[in-house]
């Protein structure tokens, strides 16, 4: 009751001059208003790149082979080894927890394409499942995807980018058409929708994408690997043990396989397995549970190490996401500059305010307020300004962000905490420099103050 | 046999410049029955100013006790001090004080955002038009001090020191920026205050004013010389 009347003496106070209260303020609407429009492009552009990387498929994380010794002692690098089979990618799908989709990836490798009398090598040919589709965050642009009865039953279809249809079909819709890839005739049902350069700047479009099955079994054939790298996938048969080099188009029939499943040969080795985890937060525990998982299944000793590699893309997205985040706290440090420059302006007004009033603080003195009701008077009208202020900055903050919106294009978002922020650093900022001049009103004697000329 | 409201005994004032020290008030006794209408007379520098802040409680003594309503209130808290200046006292100065840009109605009110029990706003609102009617502004509560007369202005400084109904009323020259027609005016207002049974005390340097009183004390050079209750063996009767 007492602090509304107060919060109403502080109102009409300040509307008593208007021009006066408007200027003291502008320290704070602009601090504020700084403040409310970095946030908002910050935050923009932060939740921008994070979906373009997302589009990128940086959210993904990679399964690749590990590193194989070769004759001699010869390492090959990470991939070489032949260690991810099918089965694999099954079991990560079904005992990891924290894992959303995934997807077995067969690279093709540098594959010509011919499509009447033109030939191309695409710089992306893969095998995939259609759940790659999703992870990547990739949509179809025409056609339509490959089915998962298309992966189990090796059909010859793809789906190809954008950068095909323009260098092999001459920019026309190649739906249905015959595209040989290698030496395999294959039907495109699809086209991808444009994803441009990939942050290495690679063309994501010049892509050619088919069932993994098909990719394997038919147009790269198995590779060669030795019994050491594939501890768990060690075969009975000698024909399996000691893989067919080049190409396998009959793949043995797998002893364990007894579902009315795609028979792969044990040997039928992943180039790659692409797995999402099903947040962005559960990133690294889904790489934990897959590495943990393939270490059992590869029945690999305490003291062996990984034989595949498991690369969490979320680390480079948390680099970007750094980079963005401190720009943004860059800014909103010279913002809150900008703020304590505003409430030096306050406290200076507030100043010259209690000495222009003395005689009212003597008056309100003799008719009966106490010290606190004049120290809570000039704190309420120092905290009344700076939180008017504060509301039309963070107006005029997002009326600038929705302008640079509009005008520059830039991605913004609107900030419920940064409003929240800015309300409570207002009414902090007059408190803090409302109060030495409220403290020393509340201190005069009213008797000198009475007589103040 | 009035009561007493205003009991000093042996008041003094010593106001310390650095190393000087400065008595203004020396031994001061003084009685105000409840009703009585006081002058404070004396040239400038005679210490009535500075009697008059102390029995306005905005001021203490150094010396001597002050009883106010039966109270000391020399050596009372601060805070104890404000609420009887809220309750019990009430001020017109000579250059009226009232807050420029704010209405003559909320001029009015002011003190009782300082008064304990909070009133509701209507509440307020009516007593300030009720004040203001009783000095004869009744038609006037929305304007400002700049579009009322001296006279005009006084009086609200007369509604906003009644506004709590006080027992005592303290003026400091309170004709002192007025013209005589208007003094005259002023001075009835108190004429008529004290008949309603409020104690009036002023403080002027004009015989013309202090006549209006029916007591008239004269200070110098911080004493009293002159006081009729002094020579008067019976007090007077309000």
């Amino acid at each position: 009751m007492r602090i509304v009347s107060t919060v109403l003496t502080s109102l009409k106070s300040l509307r008593r001059n208007p021009t006066r209260t408007l200027l003291t303020t502008l320290g704070i609407i602009i601090g504020i208003a700084a403040v409310i429009t970095m946030m908002e492009i910050g935050n923009g552009s932060k939740s921008a790149i994070q979906t373009s990387l997302e589009n990128m498929g940086a959210n993904s994380i990679m399964v690749m082979p590990g590193s194989m010794m070769g004759p001699g002692g010869a390492r090959q690098g990470a991939g070489a080894a032949v260690s991810l089979v099918p089965a694999d990618a099954d079991a990560i799908g079904e005992y990891c927890p924290s894992v959303a989709l995934y997807s077995p990836v067969v690279r093709g490798g540098n594959v010509q394409v011919i499509f009447g009398n033109v030939n191309w090598v695409p710089s992306n040919m893969f095998g995939v499942a259609p759940a790659y589709f999703e992870i990547r965050n990739w949509d179809i642009e025409e056609g339509r995807l490959f089915t998962n009865e298309e992966v189990d039953t090796n059909a010859r279809v793809c789906v190809v980018g954008t950068t095909i249809v323009k260098e092999v079909f001459n920019g026309m819709s190649p739906l249905d058409c015959e595209l040989r890839i290698g030496d395999v005739t294959f039907t495109v049902i699809g086209v991808l929708k444009t994803k441009g350069a990939n942050m290495m700047g690679s063309d994501e479009d010049d892509v050619v994408l088919t069932p993994w099955t098909t990719m394997r079994m038919r147009v790269t054939g198995l590779k060669t690997g030795t019994a050491s790298n594939t501890s768990s996938t060690v075969s009975d048969s000698p024909g399996e043990r000691f893989a067919v080099s080049g190409r396998a188009l009959y793949p043995d029939q797998d002893n364990s396989i007894t579902k009315d499943k795609l028979f792969y040969s044990r040997f039928t080795q992943l180039d790659q397995i692409i797995v999402t985890a099903s947040n962005i937060e559960k990133n690294e525990q889904a790489v934990q549970e897959v590495s943990d998982l393939l270490r059992k299944r590869h029945n690999l000793g305490i003291e062996q190490d990984d034989d595949f590699t498991v690369r969490n893309s979320a680390e480079f997205m948390s680099m970007l996401n750094q980079t963005s985040t401190l720009m943004t706290n860059l800014l909103l440090g010279v913002a809150l500059i900008s703020l304590v420059v505003g409430g030096v302006g306050i406290m200076n007004i507030m100043l010259v305010s209690v000495t222009e009033r003395t005689r009212e603080i003597g008056l309100r003195m003799a008719v009966g307020a106490r010290s606190r009701d004049i120290l809570r008077q000039f704190l309420i009208e120092s905290v009344v300004l700076c939180i008017s202020g504060g509301i039309m900055g963070i107006l005029l903050g997002h009326g600038m962000s929705l302008m640079i919106a509009t005008v520059l294009g830039w991605p913004i978002e609107a900030s419920p905490q940064a409003i929240v922020a800015a309300v409570i650093v207002s009414a902090t900022v007059g408190i803090l420099f409302g109060f030495y001049p409220a403290w020393k009103a509340s201190r005069l004697d009213p008797i000198e103050a009475l007589r103040y000329e | 046999m009035s009561q007493e409201l205003i009991k000093l005994v042996n008041i003094g004032k010593t106001y310390f410049l650095g190393e000087i020290s400065v008595p203004v008030l020396k031994g001061i006794s003084l009685e105000i029955g409840k009703g009585e209408y006081v002058a404070l007379m004396g040239a400038s520098g005679s210490g009535k100013s500075t009697l008059m802040n102390i029995l306005g409680c905005l001021d203490r003594q150094t010396e001597g006790d002050y009883f106010f309503d039966g109270e000391e209130v020399g050596r009372i808290s601060g805070d104890r001090r404000a609420k009887i200046r809220n309750k019990k006292i009430g001020f017109v100065f000579q250059s009226f004080n009232l807050l420029p840009r704010t209405s003559a109605l909320d001029n009015v009110i002011m003190p009782l955002n300082y008064t304990a029990q909070g009133l509701s706003s209507s509440e307020a609102r009516r007593r300030g038009i009720e004040a203001l009617k009783q000095v004869g502004l009744g038609e006037r509560i929305d304007h400002f001090p700049s579009q009322l007369s001296g006279g005009q202005q006084q009086r609200v400084a007369i509604a906003r020191a009644l506004i709590n109904r006080p027992p005592v009323l303290f003026a400091d020259e309170p004709t002192g920026n007025l013209d005589s027609k208007t003094s005259v005016e002023v001075m009835n207002m108190f004429s008529e205050l004290n008949a309603s049974g409020i104690t009036v005390i002023l403080v002027t340097h004009s015989t013309e004013i202090a006549d209006c009183a029916k007591r008239t004390i004269m200070l110098k050079d911080g004493r009293i010389v002159d006081d009729p209750k002094r020579h008067a063996a019976e007090p007077k009767e309000a």
